[in-house]
């Protein structure tokens, strides 16, 4: 059995298949009136490698188009609600994927757009715990600002990129 | 102050935005010396890009000017800066772990300073009304307070622990020596000293007292003291009372009880929150917008309630993080500072019919 890892035999799954988007300016308009829908969120988060594995939240199925939910009851601010489901119900790299679909989703929507991130409820042992630190933006932040992390989030943000 | 009886409606009229943070801006503060007709309106602000900086507005144009730009000393996020009552000293904290103390020297802001002592992010720091003692809390979960001594020397004359997470604002009461301290523990703690010179928790309001349910950012007291109004991720803000004579005379058994919780009117997370002298309350939050709220007359029977005076949608372009109203002399002047990097001065106005 390989030593260290949390999730030695994780389950790995089919992607499922793209559909083809017309051509897209990689600097989205900042004030485009287009709104962005949750197959966008979704193509933004996809790739993201697995911190412990080399395959995708999606090949790994922690990431699906369907947890990616509009929240359009206010007009004057636009809101994503992301639910990821960690491999294992005692997952330690789950705030680490959390933090890295937060961070991925900071870098490509427009700024207007609000993130709340949680894990799938009755998927994890402290999930009221790793949601709070996950929505506490000033944590975020002190935490981006730790050298090691970032590289740990932006190797794993590698293939996202394409 | 009646809000009820003046009619006509509340607008709040954008002055003018500051720019030149090269990242969000986390917090501000008003030079309390400031704002009279000998001195003009300066305010600190601090950012995530590191610095703060020192506005001003100038006396011929009315117009805010960025002074000086405090830079090179902190070495990550500096998350609050605080003047000291006489608006000698600024007080700024960092993530950097370390609190640093300015003086204006002939117009050049120079650290003269630096509090060291916190394990982590340093996140809030508050002067005593006599400007004897400081006060400043941490993500280590600790409050530290230190005494001011002569030749800008700042000695810790306690380190308080009690919260269980790490501790979001510390705010003294305006006029007695009690200190207020709020948490991601979802608690607020109020600490005094007793007859040895200790210093001690002497209540903890939580949900059981009617607390709040998640982290509480931000603290405020009216100008009175005898209430405070607290903000928090739960999506309330509630206000408390105590026995502000009973403070005075020294009993440090007078607790804080819960007085209104004013909710369905924020749905993202409130950041800040300040009592205006006139009793107006604002709050900004996690929407992008900015909330007024004043005592309502209505309510008679329980003790007073608070109704909305005003919502200002889109405020800023990203998140609130703090609202102060100016101490200056004209009534109703406001700034708010947000992740979007720029600071905006308002004018709450009544627009006429």
């Amino acid at each position: 059995m390989v030593s260290g890892l949390i999730n030695a035999n994780p389950v790995v799954y089919e992607k499922k298949e793209r559909r083809q988007r017309p051509a897209s300016i990689p600097d989205a308009d900042e004030y485009s009136a287009e709104a962005i829908d949750q197959l966008e969120v979704f193509d933004h988060v996809r790739d993201i490698k697995d911190p412990e594995h080399p395959y995708s939240l999606e090949e790994l199925k922690v990431i699906s188009e369907d947890a990616i939910e509009v929240d359009d009851r206010r007009s004057y601010v636009s809101c994503f609600r992301v639910t990821f489901t960690p491999t294992v119900e005692h997952c330690s790299m789950a705030t680490v994927i959390g933090l890295c679909l937060r961070v991925k989703l900071m870098r490509s929507l427009p700024s207007r757009y609000k993130v709340d991130i949680r894990v799938a409820p009755g998927t994890h042992a402290t999930e009221a715990a790793v949601n709070k630190q996950l929505n506490d933006k000033e944590r975020i932040a002190a935490a981006l600002e730790n050298p090691n992390l970032v590289d740990m989030v932006d190797e794993c943000l590698a293939p996202s990129y394409a | 102050m009646d809000f009820d009886d003046e009619g006509s409606n509340f607008e709040l009229k954008e002055i003018q935005t500051l720019s030149g943070h090269t990242d969000r801006v986390w917090s501000l503060a008003w030079n309390p010396a400031t704002g009279t007709d000998d001195a003009q309106p300066v305010i600190a602000s601090c950012s995530g890009d590191k610095t703060v900086r020192i506005w001003e507005r100038s006396a011929l144009t009315r117009s805010w000017d960025c002074k000086a730009v405090l830079e090179e000393t902190h070495t990550r996020t500096v998350r609050s800066c605080t003047w000291s009552p006489s608006g000698k000293l600024l007080a700024t904290a960092s993530f950097d772990a370390t609190t640093a103390i300015w003086e204006n020297v002939g117009g050049d802001f120079q650290c003269v300073s630096t509090l060291e002592g916190h394990e982590n992010e340093v996140k809030s720091v508050s002067w005593n009304a006599s400007e004897s003692l400081l006060a400043t809390c941490s993500r280590d979960k600790t409050v530290w307070i230190w005494e001011v001594m002569p030749g800008n020397e700042f000695e810790c004359a306690s380190v308080l622990q009690g919260h269980t997470q790490d501790v979001k604002m510390i705010k003294w009461h305006p006029t007695m020596d009690i200190l207020f301290s709020c948490s991601y523990d979802n608690t607020i703690k109020v600490w005094a000293e007793d007859d040895t010179g200790d210093w001690h928790c002497i209540q903890t309001i939580g949900e059981s007292s009617n607390g709040h349910s998640s982290t509480v950012w931000a603290i405020s007291f009216n100008a009175g003291g005898d209430k405070m109004v607290t903000c928090s991720d739960d999506l309330t803000l509630k206000v408390w009372e105590a026995d502000i004579e009973g403070m005075r005379s020294g009993n440090n058994q007078v607790l804080w009880k819960h007085l209104s919780t004013l909710s369905g009117y924020h749905d993202r997370t409130i950041f800040s929150v300040h009592w205006s002298r006139e009793g107006i309350i604002a709050s900004g939050a996690a929407d992008d917008a900015i909330r007024f709220f004043v005592e309502s007359k209505d309510s008679v029977v329980d003790g007073p309630s608070y109704r909305l005076l005003l919502k200002k949608e889109k405020a800023h372009d990203m998140d609130v993080n703090v609202v102060q109203w100016s101490p200056g002399q004209e009534n109703r002047v406001m700034a708010s500072a947000s992740d979007d990097g720029t600071i905006k001065i308002w004018e709450l106005a009544t627009s006429s019919n």
